[in-house]
C-alpha cells in the first residue's frame, strides 16, 4: 500500500499510472525551464553586478533570432502536453463497453450509492478489483464532485444532469473519497471509503443483501404502474406513447428528425421535460414530471427501463420518449 | 535629451522637497474628497484597498490557524466556510483587481505620457466613490451574517441553498464593477488621446501597455461579470429560473458566465504586475529592454486570448469532450506570451549594470514566482492531469502563486520603486530588502506545500481533514506567520518614511521616465511645461541629464567586481 514517489499518492486504479506520468512528465519540464531560468537571473545577477556608481548597462534591444526560438520551442512542448493530456482525458470521458453501472446521488452532505442489484450504501461503496466500474451522479441539491485520490478520478455531480465516470480498480483495498466541489457547511466532511475487493468476495458482499434493500427494477417497475406510465407506454407499440422495450442503448428518430442515443441522461430528460425531444410518430402528450421524483425514483425508473430488452422497436420510427403531454 | 525641464543632477546631495506639490496645493478633508487630481486619487485608493487587504488578511490568517490541526478547533464549519469566502471576495474585488490599475495606474499613466490628469477627471473620482459604495455593501454582507458562497458564487448553492448574506455582496460586487469599467474607460481614452509631443506608440513605457491592455479587459468583461452576479441575485431574491435546475435552469450557464470574466480577471491582476516588472528590470539594469515590441504585443495577446480560455475551469463538469479539448489548446496558447516576457526580462540582466535595490528584489522575486505559477497553470491546463488536481490544493497554491506571489509582489515592488515620487521621501533601505526576502521565503513556506498537498488529494475548501495531511498545513501555517510579518514590515517603514524619510530629489534612481522629470512629488498639474519626447524608451545612453556614465568600450570587465 504504499506509492512508489515519495508526494504521489497511492495507485490503485488504471488512470493512477497515465496521470502520474503526465505529472512526471510535466514536472521534468518546469524544473527544466525553473532551473535555466533561476540559473541565468542568478548568474547575471552577481556577475554584472553594477561596478561604480555611475555605470550603465550595455544597450541591447533585442534579438530576433532569440525571440523566434523562446516562442517556438516552448509552443512544440506546449502541443506535447495538450496531446498527451487529451489521450488520457479522452479515454476517462468515453467509458467502455460492458460496465459495472453503480448509482451514485450527492446531497448535502451525504453520498448515497446503489449497487445494481438494489444493495444500497451511505458514504461506502464496494467494487470489485479488475472490473470496469462506471458511475452515474446526479445530485439532490447543489453541485458536488466525486473525487478518489487513490484513482486519480474526480467529475462534478451537477443538479438537473448526469454525469458519468469511470474506472478499473487495480488493487484491493481502502480509499479515501472525498466531495471536491464546494456545497455548503458540512463539505469537508462529504466523504467516505471506497472498499475495492477480489470478485470473489465482491460477489459474496453483494448477496449479503440486507431485505431492505429494493432491486431498483421492481421500484421502477412498480413507480411504472404508479405514475400510470404504463396506461400510454404500452409494450406492443400499440398505445399512445412508444413502447419503451429494447430501447435502452438504440438509437431515437426524433420528430425534427435528428437522432438520439437513449441513454441515462435521455430518459432522465425525457421524464422530467416530455417536450424537450419528442419522438418521431408522436404526439407531445406527456406531463412532465419535475419535482415530483426524486433522483432515486428516477434511477429506478431509469433501471426498469433498462430491464425491458426483450422485443424489438416496433417499426414506426422510434422508440423512447416517455412521450409528451400537453 | 533634449528636455523642456530642467532637472538638478540627480546625484547631487542635499535635496530640498518642492516648496508647492500635489500633496499640499491645498488643505483640508473637502480638498481629498472632492479632488480631481489623479494623484490625489490615486491615494485614496491606497488607503481603502490597503484597508481591504488587512480585512482580507485578518481572515487568511484565521484561517491559517484553524488548519494547524485536522479537526480544526478555532471556528466552526459555517464560520470557516464564511472566512475563506470572505477572503476571496475582499481580496479579489476589493484589493486585487483595483490594486495596480486604480493606485498606480491612476498616479502614473498621466505622468508617464506628459499629460496633465486623465481624460476625464471627474469620473475618476466617481469611480472611486462607486468602489467605495460597493465596498460598504460588501462589509455590509460581512457584518450582517456573512458570506458562505465561496468567491466563486457557483449556483444553485449561492442563488438557492445559502442562509448567509448573499445579497448585499452580489449588489456590493455588482455596483463596484461600474469602478472598473469607468477606469478602463478613463485610461483607454487618456492613452490614446493625451499623450505628450513624440510620446509614440512604441515610446510608451511598457506599464502604460499593461496598463492599456488590462483596461480593454476591464471593459469587455466587467459588464459580464456584473450582469451574471445580477441574474444569481434575481433568482435568489424574486426565484426566477436561471440557473435552479428545479426552475428550469441550467447551473452550468452560471459557470461559463462567471468564468468568461474571472479568466479574464486574472489578467487583470498579473497584466499591470507584469508591467510594473517591465519598468524596475531595465532600470536597475541601466540598459534598454530586451525586445521592447514582444513585450508590449504580449500584454495585448494575453488581454486577449485571455477571454478564449474560460471553460478550462470546467473540464469536469460534464462539459462536451470537443470542448474541453478546444479549451485545452487555447489555454497553452495563452502561455506562450507570458513566457516571452519572462525571457525578455531576463535576457534585459544580460550585460547590464545591475544593484541590489528593493524594486529590483522583487522584481526578480516575482520572475521567480510567476515562473513556478505559470507553469503550475501547465499542469491544470493538461486534461488529464486535471482530472486529479482540480478543486485540490494544487488549485489553491497555484492561484495564489500567481496573484500573490505574482500580482502582490508587483503592486509591492511598484509601491517601492514609485515612493519616492509619489511622497517625495526615500523608505529605510535596509529594512526594505529585509522585508522583500521575508516576503520571498515566507510565501514559498506557505504555498509550496500547497501543491504537494493537492497532488496528494486534499480538496479545496476544507475545514476538517484527513489526518495525513497535517504536516504539510502545519508548515503552510508556519510560512503564513512569517509572510504576515512580510507585509506589516513595509506598511511600517512606509508610513515612517512619510514624514522621517530621506528627501528623494527628482530622479533617485535614477529612471528614464518622463515621470522622473518633474519634481518628487509633482506639482499638482505635473508638468510645469509640456514635455517633448525625443528619446527612446529606457535609454541610457543617450541621456546625459540622467548624469550617469556613458558605456566605456565593451563592458566586459572582470565579473565579481566590488562597488
Amino acid at each position: 500500500m504504499q506509492s512508489q514517489l515519495p508526494f504521489y499518492p497511492e495507485q490503485a486504479s488504471n488512470f493512477a499510472p497515465s496521470v502520474d506520468s503526465l505529472m512526471t512528465f510535466l514536472i521534468l519540464v518546469s524544473v527544466f525551464f525553473s532551473a535555466a531560468i533561476t540559473a541565468a537571473i542568478v548568474i547575471f545577477f552577481f556577475k554584472f553586478h553594477r561596478k561604480s556608481k555611475n555605470e550603465i548597462g550595455v544597450p541591447i534591444h533585442g534579438d530576433m533570432r532569440l525571440e523566434i526560438s523562446w516562442i517556438v520551442f516552448p509552443a512544440f512542448l506546449a502541443l506535447a502536453m495538450f496531446g498527451w493530456g487529451a489521450v488520457v482525458y479522452v479515454d476517462y470521458r468515453h467509458p467502455p463497453q460492458d460496465t459495472l453501472d453503480l448509482y451514485v446521488i450527492g446531497k448535502q452532505w451525504m453520498w448515497k450509492i446503489q449497487q445494481p442489484n438494489g444493495r444500497r450504501e451511505i458514504n461506502e461503496m464496494h467494487v470489485p478489483v479488475g472490473r470496469d466500474v462506471k458511475l452515474v451522479l446526479a445530485s439532490e441539491d447543489v453541485i458536488h464532485d466525486f473525487f478518489v485520490p487513490a484513482f486519480r478520478v474526480k467529475m462534478d455531480v451537477v443538479p438537473g444532469h448526469y454525469n458519468t465516470m469511470w474506472f478499473r480498480p487495480t488493487k484491493a483495498g481502502h480509499y479515501h473519497f472525498f466531495c471536491s466541489q464546494y456545497c455548503g457547511t458540512n463539505h469537508a466532511v462529504m466523504g467516505g471509503w471506497v472498499t475495492v475487493m477480489e470478485p470473489s468476495d465482491y460477489a459474496a458482499w453483494l448477496s449479503g443483501s440486507t431485505g431492505e434493500d429494493v432491486n431498483p427494477v421492481v421500484a421502477g417497475e412498480k413507480l411504472f404502474a404508479e405514475k400510470a406510465c404504463s396506461t400510454c407506454h404500452l409494450s406492443n407499440g400499440t398505445g399512445r406513447a412508444p413502447s419503451l422495450n429494447g430501447v435502452y442503448g438504440g438509437t431515437v428518430r426524433l420528430a425534427d428528425g435528428s437522432t438520439v442515443t437513449a441513454d441515462d441522461a435521455y430518459i432522465r430528460e425525457s421524464i422530467l421535460d416530455p417536450p424537450a425531444k419528442i419522438v418521431a410518430g408522436y404526439q407531445p402528450l406527456m406531463p412532465a414530471f419535475q419535482g415530483q421524483l426524486t433522483e432515486e425514483q428516477i434511477m429506478s425508473l431509469t433501471a426498469y427501463i433498462k430491464s425491458l430488452q426483450s422485443q424489438p422497436v416496433p417499426a414506426t420510427g422510434a422508440g423512447v420518449t416517455v412521450p409528451g403531454k400537453r | 535629451m533634449s528636455a523642456t525641464m530642467s532637472t538638478t543632477p540627480p546625484q547631487s546631495p542635499g535635496y530640498q522637497l518642492p516648496k508647492e506639490h500635489y500633496l499640499n496645493a491645498t488643505y483640508g478633508i473637502r480638498s481629498w474628497l472632492l479632488t480631481t487630481d489623479h494623484k490625489r486619487i490615486a491615494l485614496l485608493y491606497l488607503a481603502s484597498v490597503t484597508f481591504f487587504f488587512f480585512v482580507g488578511g485578518i481572515f487568511a490568517t484565521m484561517i491559517r490557524i484553524h488548519l494547524l490541526t485536522p479537526q480544526g478547533y478555532l471556528v466552526t464549519p459555517e464560520t470557516y466556510n464564511k472566512l475563506f469566502t470572505m477572503h476571496g471576495v475582499a481580496m479579489i474585488f476589493f484589493f486585487l483587481i483595483p490594486s495596480i490599475p486604480a493606485v498606480l495606474g491612476n498616479f502614473l499613466i498621466p505622468l508617464m505620457i506628459g499629460a496633465k490628469d486623465v481624460a476625464f477627471p471627474k469620473l475618476n473620482l466617481l469611480s472611486w466613490y462607486i468602489y467605495i459604495t460597493g465596498g460598504c455593501f460588501v462589509l455590509y454582507s460581512f457584518a450582517t451574517g456573512g458570506l458562505d458562497t465561496g468567491w466563486t458564487f457557483y449556483t444553485p448553492l449561492s442563488s438557492v441553498y445559502s442562509n448567509s448574506a448573499v445579497t448585499p455582496a452580489i449588489l456590493g460586487i455588482f455596483i463596484n464593477g461600474f469602478s472598473s469599467i469607468l477606469t478602463g474607460l478613463n485610461f483607454v481614452v487618456t492613452i490614446h488621446t493625451m499623450r505628450a509631443p513624440g510620446m509614440t506608440w512604441f515610446r510608451l513605457p511598457l506599464f502604460v501597455w499593461a496598463q492599456y491592455s488590462t483596461s480593454i479587459i476591464f471593459i469587455l468583461g466587467t459588464p459580464v461579470i456584473a450582469i451574471t452576479l445580477l441574474l444569481a441575485g434575481l433568482e435568489r431574491m424574486f426565484h426566477l429560473g436561471f440557473f435552479n435546475p428545479a426552475l428550469g435552469g441550467d447551473p452550468i450557464l452560471f459557470q461559463h458566465l462567471f468564468w468568461f470574466y474571472s479568466h479574464p480577471a486574472v489578467y487583470i491582476m498579473i497584466l499591470p504586475a507584469m508591467g510594473v516588472v517591465s519598468e524596475i528590470i531595465p532600470t536597475f539594469a541601466r540598459k534598454p529592454i530586451f525586445g521592447y515590441t514582444f513585450i508590449a504585443a504580449s500584454s495585448i495577446a494575453i488581454a486577449v486570448i485571455g477571454f478564449f480560455v474560460w471553460a478550462h475551469h470546467m473540464f469536469l463538469t460534464g462539459e462536451s469532450t470537443y470542448a474541453a479539448l478546444a479549451f485545452s489548446l487555447l489555454s497553452y496558447l495563452v502561455a506562450i506570451p507570458s513566457a516571452v516576457k519572462v525571457f525578455n526580462w531576463t535576457s534585459t540582466l544580460y550585460k547590464g549594470s545591475i544593484s541590489y535595490d528593493t524594486p529590483m528584489l522583487y522584481a526578480l522575486g516575482f520572475i521567480g514566482l510567476f515562473l513556478i505559477g505559470g507553469l503550475t497553470g501547465l499542469f491544470l491546463a493538461c486534461l488529464g492531469l486535471d482530472i486529479h488536481i482540480h478543486d485540490t490544493y494544487f488549485v489553491v497554491a497555484h492561484f495564489h502563486y500567481i496573484m500573490v506571489g505574482g500580482a502582490v509582489m508587483g503592486y509591492v515592488g511598484g509601491l517601492h520603486f514609485w515612493w519616492p515620487k509619489i511622497t517625495g521621501k526615500i523608505y529605510p533601505e535596509f529594512l526594505a530588502r529585509l522585508a522583500a526576502v521575508i516576503l520571498f521565503i515566507g510565501f514559498n513556506l506557505t504555498f509550496f506545500p500547497q501543491f504537494i498537498l493537492g497532488y496528494l488529494g486534499m480538496p479545496r475548501r476544507y475545514h476538517d481533514y484527513p489526518p495525513e495531511f497535517q504536516v504539510l498545513n502545519v508548515m503552510s501555517t508556519a510560512g503564513a506567520s512569517i509572510l504576515a510579518l512580510g507585509y506589516l514590515l513595509p506598511m511600517l517603514y512606509l508610513t515612517w518614511s512619510m514624514r522621517y524619510g530621506k528627501v528623494a530629489g527628482p530622479n533617485p534612481w535614477p529612471a528614464t521616465g518622463l515621470e522622473w522629470r518633474t519634481p518628487s512629488p509633482p506639482p499638482t498639474e505635473n508638468f510645469e511645461v509640456t514635455p517633448v519626447v525625443n528619446w527612446e524608451p529606457y535609454d541610457y545612453k543617450n541621456r546625459p541629464d540622467l548624469g550617469l556614465a556613458t558605456p566605456t568600450a565593451p563592458t566586459l570587465a572582470p565579473a565579481h567586481g566590488d562597488d
